[in-house]
């Protein structure tokens, strides 16, 4: 990054010191810069332009100098100005690489202004600094703020730069911040004031910090951060309280704190620029170059042993010059000379504007790839973003597909399911068909909205209003739900919460016992799950209209949830009122049922009272989006309860709304406190003593607690169920649940004496203050607190994706493997890759793990433990041999690290084209392979972030490879061979073959003029058009045939000989272009002039139309181009001869264009030259028809009518299917 | 031809000064292979260019110019060649000379198109392309400058036609023989001075291995001196390839409008450009012209090739996308 440059005389400083300390600048106001406590440390002015105005030629030539070709050119260029070896004018010959040069630098310019704009535009934001002289809070500008500074940032504003929060407006101390800018998840996170400046509820005032603050030097991570404050005492603090840059301050009317990175934030750190990643085909192509500077240098050898022809004269011919003292040059010493005359004459046989074209070429296939409706998210409004712009073609070459599971695989939509209490198992029977109902429902509509084709519902809508019209006589909102399903397009209240995941159906029996039974571990399970999580319990209402009229979120409306939400409500509703109605009749009998705690009683009308909250509270959505979208529709205002939960994780979400459905309503939850409902309607207040928060580590997150009733220390934990002590009574129904595919949780629970916790406690306030191992030190203190827990336990349905197993059916067929790492239980993993035709039930699974090896055949399961072994360095080959003798492989229970080292492994001992796929956080895995794709969905962008390109859904990846990957490797191998073919074809041969008739001087028959036209002018669009918009074969027949996919895998359509024949096209191409003319002229009165027009223009016949032969699909805009380039090509070359009189001696072209155009030779010699030059594509098209391959039969059927066509396609396909199931054949 | 070839291996190309022996022979083989170009070089010539041309180098000792072969200024040959019946007209008549390198890349910048465009501020100071043919030995400024134009080509023809043993002059016309827009626009004569051409070349010397100034070039006609002389204009037009001929002047006048006569024939040659030393060879071609240019026998014969060759694939094409046409129909039902 370039910034980091311009300040590293800071960064400097800084880093002499191990951590960054700073105090207010408040005292120092008005002072000199150099009396500043913290002005070693930049400010907030951000500046992400590469240049100024003052070092933009000189920077940027030295930038681009460092690619070789420019200095390969340059070089040439200052050859040139050598005058013993000269072939052109000094001057002329420095044209080309000012033209190429110039374009970049304008390209450059363009790109950094676009950032200088956006740069001024930011710096100029608004914001609050407090001012001592003033004594309050002054408007200022962003990049006033400076290290040390007070700022105050109210709600829904912007934060500057990375504060430390001192106050906020909240009398908790708790201030939310939503981060959708930097990393896109939209829930809201909460930061809370440092410990200590809690109490100062009142006014903020800033004069009165005269504390110390000392963190650690900048870094680039978001999650983490630490350091203390050392005012009387020293206080630890953590990435907890601080605001980053760029966030939004939400829910809280202001925040203040003391600026403690400016610039230098975690978020501008943060800000990679788009990756540069070289792609196969570039460096394959770097081979080719290299071959071509040994055809150069071949060339030039054969020139300078020309002085053999010198040596056989006895005297010296008077069209030699003798040197201006009267002697001649010695042959030798001519023979050097005449080498590097002839590089300067053939230098153009190294394209140089390949580079150029490339680059324009990818930007190109980069805008129709975004621009691609199919990859398109109309639900979420997500687009498909290339991050790396130069790797399209590789998206064309892959062999691997790595997947993740959850969110990739997977939706990534949590629904409870079922749960295991205490060894009882309740199945949830009446939840269950509410999701088969719903699923079901969602299926029809999707079928509307993907395939166009409208189905008759699932559910017919008498069936559907026979429920709500009963109820409705209570609901009075409800009669609307239904016409809003139609049309209503609403934001989803909460982040994650789709119906499927908001509302459970409580399962009967576990209601019973909940009444009858006086067992506490139910309410520890409920509790659990409502308040061992990171959960923020949202109300403010203004706060979420900020965020719905935002439509370009991350989470923006999905309207078909919501229809289905609306409508599911409406069902749900009745149900479970139906069932918590016999609840309350049962409770009637019963005086005091439930016991909760040791004073609580039922209080029947506090129950009802709640569910009638409840019911407002699931129709509030609907409200909303009514009065945001839909005004026509009649509504009753918004409730008045209205519960938004903002969730981390959608697991979080899906437990927090289970807990809800059986009345453990969490209502608010601050850093010290978490208030939960009862469903009696009692509220508990929990006073939070610490959380341990989730890592993949540890697997597992715990918060301590003091119960508000018992005064006990209670613990609740929850994770993976290899994350918390196994306990035999309950494996048995996880494993069960991993076989239905769900995801499992558990909780646990462990009461902590006073003394054990207050000696821990001490402990973690060490841990947390540290800087250095800090994080070691967190993980013990939370390792030394997480034992000997009691197991509670739940599972949870993470839902497929739609069109996962169709995509992965294709993406097979096209040759790919596909693999799926997850760290999923092996069970688990294993029905998710059955159910999306990863393994298929016909397929032998070998399964290894460490206890058992049982063997089976081709799919191969393996467990993380035993891929930790396979991944040393011994077992490796084994490994990979074994994998590549596997249809599917499938690791469970993979750590992030052994994802990225399995993606190495394969990559670098199989040489494949490996493609990276996730949808959450395992950045490790996308960095590690050759193309890594992020899904924006659900959870965390981490991975979106690291990635080349980010789709939205995992069925886009069919499309992206198999159609955009295809088109966009054919084109431009297509593209690059048609590029050496033309410069070797054009002058580098044209001129050499004249050197067999100039003596090997290095004369060009050609006016140097319009050599540098034809390269620049006549012949660069062309090529780059046929890169960007040439597509082989249609998107429909590449999606049909996905085995047309397999042709780019091993080559990208690009292979060796490929290149060889191109080079060999040429050198025949211009034999003949030039030796047609040549032998029509020998013996005649033509100049030299004269003869390289025709050669000049039959040499544009034969590259315009070879591309015309080369392009498969024809728009206006190919036309346009082709033909406009022959038009420029007649026009200036008429205009240049008539105008050029001796404008720029030694150039002589003046009225040879005419003269050539008069003369029906001219034309005679044009068409026979172009016809005979072209006519090995004769054999071509023989070929073609005798011999078609897959692409061409493509082709041919893609080009039938319709019905004809499917006709073909099935016939092609059982043929397919009769060939793979006899292989012997 | 290849057994000397694989006697070359690239070191010793590298190595030739220093190993005289080898270098001898490579000398040997290049001058063989050479000859053999040459031979089809001719053959070509006589192929494509349907004219009668006569050799007058004067190599061969039974040649009339033999004499005049070694270089002697001023010397006069003469050759006899007949026509056996009408040679038609309109008849152009051409000097050729082969080996001869104009298209030689330092050659071919060694003038100065300012002065030849009659900007006179180039004469007394040429450009230095025209090096070493730019001063003279005592410092003078050489106009027009530049080897191109040291080198024109000096020879001239009479062509007399035996009538009854009496030697008639067939004229030249040496008029417009050069490309209009060279002699309208783009070469010009310096102003005159006081009405004199050649005051205006004043302080300037001739080109060494010119006879006589650019002024004085046509002492027949004053409008054709100076750098709009047609024989000059034709010369600078420079040849693309080595073998090649120029127009020295076309037979239209009088009598010989429609051709020459069948008859014996006399050229007159005054022999002065010397192409023995880089064995270059000259010679004069008598050729008719029709529309199209000078007669070219490739471009029919390549036409008529290709034209057959055309048919032939048509029709192969034809029944292949015969045969595959219908046996897809057939598929199809």
């Amino acid at each position: 990054m370039t910034w980091r440059d311009l300040c590293s005389w800071t960064r400097r400083r800084d880093s002499s010191e191990s951590e960054r300390r700073l105090e207010s600048n408040l005292p120092y106001e008005g002072e000199k810069s150099k009396n500043q406590p913290n002005r070693h440390y930049a400010g907030n002015a951000i500046k992400t332009t590469k240049y100024t105005l003052w070092n933009f030629i000189p920077k940027n030539l030295i930038e681009q100098f460092r690619r070789v070709a420019n200095a390969y050119f340059l070089s040439i260029a200052i050859l040139n100005f050598v005058p013993s070896v000269n072939a052109f004018q000094p001057q002329v010959a420095l044209i080309p690489i000012c033209v190429i040069l110039s374009l970049t630098a304008i390209k450059d310019a363009w790109e950094d202004f676009r950032r200088y704009q956006s740069d001024r535009k930011l710096n100029r934001r608004p914001c609050l600094i407090y001012s001592r002289s003033q004594q309050s809070f002054m408007e200022r500008r962003w990049k006033d703020v400076k290290v040390g500074d007070f700022v105050r940032v109210l709600s829904n504003e912007i934060i500057p730069a990375d504060i430390l929060l001192l106050h906020t407006s909240d009398p908790n101390g708790v201030c939310h911040m939503e981060t959708a800018n930097l990393d896109g998840e939209t829930n809201l996170k909460q930061r809370r004031v440092v410990p200590g400046f809690c109490d100062t509820n009142s006014t903020f005032e800033p004069q009165n910090f005269n504390s110390i603050v000392v963190c650690e030097k900048p870094n680039d991570n978001l999650n983490h951060f630490s350091g203390f404050e050392k005012g009387n005492k020293k206080t630890g603090f953590g990435i907890e309280s601080l605001l980053l840059r760029g966030c939004t301050v939400r829910n809280t009317a202001d925040a203040s704190g003391i600026v403690v990175y400016a610039h230098e934030t975690k978020s501008m750190l943060n800000n990679n620029r788009p990756r540069n990643k070289r792609s196969k085909l570039e460096r394959k192509m770097n081979i080719e170059v290299f071959f071509c500077v040994l055809l150069l240098i071949f060339m030039c050898l054969i020139g300078a042993v020309h002085v053999i022809w010198l040596e056989s004269f006895s005297t010296i011919p008077m069209y030699f010059i003798p040197n201006s003292d009267g002697t001649y040059t010695s042959s030798a010493l001519s023979g050097v000379n005449m080498f590097f005359t002839m590089i300067i004459l053939l230098q153009v046989i190294i394209p140089i504007s390949l580079y150029l074209s490339i680059e324009l070429v990818k930007m190109g296939q980069v805008y129709f790839i975004t621009q691609d409706v199919d990859l398109y998210d109309e639900e979420r409004d997500i687009r498909m973003q290339c991050r790396a712009l130069n790797i399209t073609e590789d998206l064309g070459q892959i062999q691997y597909i790595f997947s993740d599971k959850t969110g990739t695989l997977t939706e990534n939509k949590m629904v409870f399911r079922r749960c295991t209490i205490m060894g009882t198992e309740y199945p949830h029977s009446e939840n269950a068909t509410r999701l088969a109902l719903l699923a079901g429902e969602t299926d029809a509509d999707e079928e509307v909205i993907y395939q166009q084709n409208r189905r008759p519902p699932l559910f017919s809508l008498e069936e559907a209003q026979d429920g709500p019209a009963r109820a409705s006589a209570r609901l009075p909102g409800n009669s609307s739900l239904h016409r809003s399903r139609v049309t209503a397009g609403a934001s989803s209240c909460m982040a994650f919460s789709s119906p499927m995941e908001t509302e459970v159906v409580p399962d009967e029996t576990l209601l019973h016992l909940m009444e009858n039974e006086e067992d506490k571990s139910y309410l520890d399970f409920f509790l659990a799950m409502a308040i061992c999580n990171t959960v923020v319990v949202s109300t403010d209402t203004a706060r979420r209209q900020g965020v719905t009229g935002r439509r370009n979120s991350a989470l923006s409306s999905n309207p078909l949830e919501c229809m289905e939400g609306l409508f599911s409500r409406a069902t749900c509703c009745k149900r479970l009122r139906k069932s918590l109605e016999k609840l309350t009749c049962r409770r009637d009998s019963h005086a005091e049922p439930f016991d909760m705690g040791q004073t609580s009683f039922y209080d029947v009308s506090a129950f009802t009272n709640s569910v009638e909250g409840f019911d407002e509270d699931e129709n509030a959505p609907g409200h909303r989006s009514n009065v945001n979208r839909r005004p026509r529709t009649g509504s009753s205002p918004a409730a008045p309860l209205e519960v938004c939960y903002e969730a981390e994780s959608p697991d979080e979400a899906a437990l927090v709304h289970a807990a809800k459905a059986y009345g453990f309503t969490l209502l608010e939850r601050t850093p010290d406190h978490v208030t939960v409902r009862l469903p009696h309607g009692k509220e508990l207040k929990f006073k939070v003593l610490d959380v341990l928060n989730f890592d993949p580590v540890r697997r597992r997150m715990s918060i301590i607690v003091r119960h508000p009733r018992t005064r006990e220390i209670i613990m609740y934990t929850k994770g993976a169920d290899s994350g918390i002590m196994e306990a035999a009574e309950t494996q048995g129904d996880l494993d069960m649940y991993a076989r239905d595919g769900l995801r499992t949780l558990c909780f646990a629970k462990k009461v902590v004496n006073e003394q054990t916790y207050s000696a821990w406690s001490i402990r973690r306030q060490e841990a947390l203050a540290a800087i250095s191992r800090k994080k070691e030190l967190l993980m013990d203190t939370a390792a030394d607190m997480e034992n000997n827990l009691t197991l509670l336990a739940t599972g949870i349905e993470d839902r497929l994706q739609e069109n996962v197993p169709e995509t992965i059916r294709a993406l097979r067929e096209a040759g790919i493997q596909v693999w799926v790492l997850t760290g999923d239980k092996l069970e688990t993993a294993v029905n998710i890759a059955y159910s999306c035709m990863l393994l298929d039930h016909r397929d032998l699974v070998f399964t290894f793990n460490t206890e058992s090896k049982r063997e089976f055949s081709i799919g191969l399961v393996i467990d993380g433990r035993t891929l930790s072994l396979l991944l040393d360095d011994d077992l490796q080959t084994q490994f990979v041999e074994l994998c590549s003798h596997c249809r599917s492989v499938l690791c469970c229970r993979a750590t992030p690290l052994q994802k990225s080292r399995v993606v190495t492994l394969m990559r670098h001992r199989l040489k494949v084209m490996t493609l990276a796929i996730d949808g959450a956080n395992d950045v490790n895995m996308i960095q590690a392979a050759d193309v890594g794709v992020g899904i924006s969905g659900q959870e965390g962008m981490q991975a979106v972030m690291a990635s080349d390109f980010s789709i939205s859904r995992f069925k886009h990846l069919k499309k992206l490879l198999l159609v955009h990957g295809h088109w966009c490797s054919t084109r431009l191998a297509n593209m690059i061979v048609y590029f050496f073919y033309k410069n070797v074809q054009a002058y580098v041969n044209l001129l050499f073959w004249y050197q067999l008739f100039c003596g090997f001087t290095g004369t060009a028959m050609i006016d140097y003029w319009f050599m540098i036209f034809f390269n620049l002018l006549f012949t660069s669009a062309p090529p780059i058009m046929f890169g960007i918009m040439d597509r082989e074969i249609s998107a429909f027949m590449l999606l049909q045939l996905p085995q047309l996919y397999k042709r780019g895998q091993q080559t990208g359509g690009y292979r060796r000989s490929t290149f060889w024949i191109g080079i060999l096209d040429a050198f025949y191409q211009s034999f003949i272009c030039f030796f047609i003319p040549y032998w029509a002229y020998e013996g005649s009165d033509v100049d030299i002039f004269t003869l390289g027009i025709p050669m000049n223009t039959v040499s544009l016949f034969t590259i315009i139309l070879h591309l015309a032969i080369e392009i498969k699909s024809w728009t206006v805009v190919h036309w346009v181009i082709m033909v406009g380039s022959v038009l420029v090509y007649f026009i200036v070359s008429l205009a240049f001869s008539a105008l050029c009189i001796s404008c720029n001696p030694p150039s002589d072209p003046y009225w040879l264009m005419q003269q050539q155009m008069a003369d029906p030779i001219f034309y005679l010699i044009c068409i026979l030259t172009t016809v005979v030059a072209l006519l090995p594509y004769f054999l071509h098209a023989l070929r073609g028809t005798l011999m078609p391959s897959d692409h061409l039969k493509a082709r041919q059927i893609d080009q039938l009518p319709p019905h004809r066509r499917d006709q073909f396609l099935r016939e092609w396909r059982n043929l397919q299917e009769l060939c793979a199931s006899f292989p012997s054949v | 031809m290849s057994k000397p070839l694989k006697k070359i291996s690239l070191t010793k190309l590298l190595h030739q000064n220093k190993n005289k022996w080898s270098f001898i022979k490579l000398r040997q083989f290049y001058q063989s292979l050479e000859k053999i170009l040459k031979e089809t070089c001719s053959y070509a010539e006589l192929c494509t260019n349907n004219g009668h041309w006569l050799d007058y180098t004067g190599t061969e000792m039974n040649s009339s110019c033999f004499s005049c072969s070694s270089v002697k200024p001023d010397c006069v040959c003469e050759l006899t060649f007949s026509f056996s019946q009408l040679f038609e007209g309109p008849v152009f008549f051409y000097y050729g000379l082969s080996n001869y390198y104009q298209n030689y890349r330092q050659y071919g910048v060694s003038k100065d198109a300012n002065q030849l465009s009659g900007d006179t501020t180039y004469f007394l100071s040429p450009q230095d392309t025209c090096s070493p043919y730019q001063y003279d030995s005592s410092g003078k400024p050489i106009v027009p400058c530049g080897s191109i134009a040291n080198s024109k080509f000096n020879d001239t023809f009479k062509l007399y036609l035996m009538v009854n043993g009496v030697k008639t002059l067939v004229p030249f016309d040496g008029k417009g023989i050069a490309w209009w827009t060279d002699y309208n626009v783009k070469y010009r004569n310096p102003a005159t001075v006081n009405g004199s051409l050649a005051k205006a070349f004043d302080g300037t010397v001739k080109p060494p291995n010119w006879p006589k100034p650019a002024y004085e070039l046509d002492p027949s006609d004053a409008a054709n001196n100076g750098f709009v002389n047609q024989d000059f204009l034709v010369w600078m037009r420079r040849a693309a390839l080595p073998n090649f001929r120029k127009l020295y002047g076309r037979i239209t006048g009088g009598d010989y409008s429609q051709g020459l006569p069948a008859g014996n024939y006399t050229l007159q040659i005054n022999y002065n450009y010397p192409v023995v030393n880089f064995k270059g060879t000259k010679k004069v071609i008598f050729s008719n012209v029709s529309w199209m240019g000078g007669k070219n026998e490739f471009l029919g014969l390549a036409y008529l090739v290709i034209g057959c060759l055309c048919v032939v694939m048509a029709i192969v094409m034809l029944i292949v996308y015969a045969k595959y046409k219908f046996s897809d129909d057939d598929d199809m039902q």
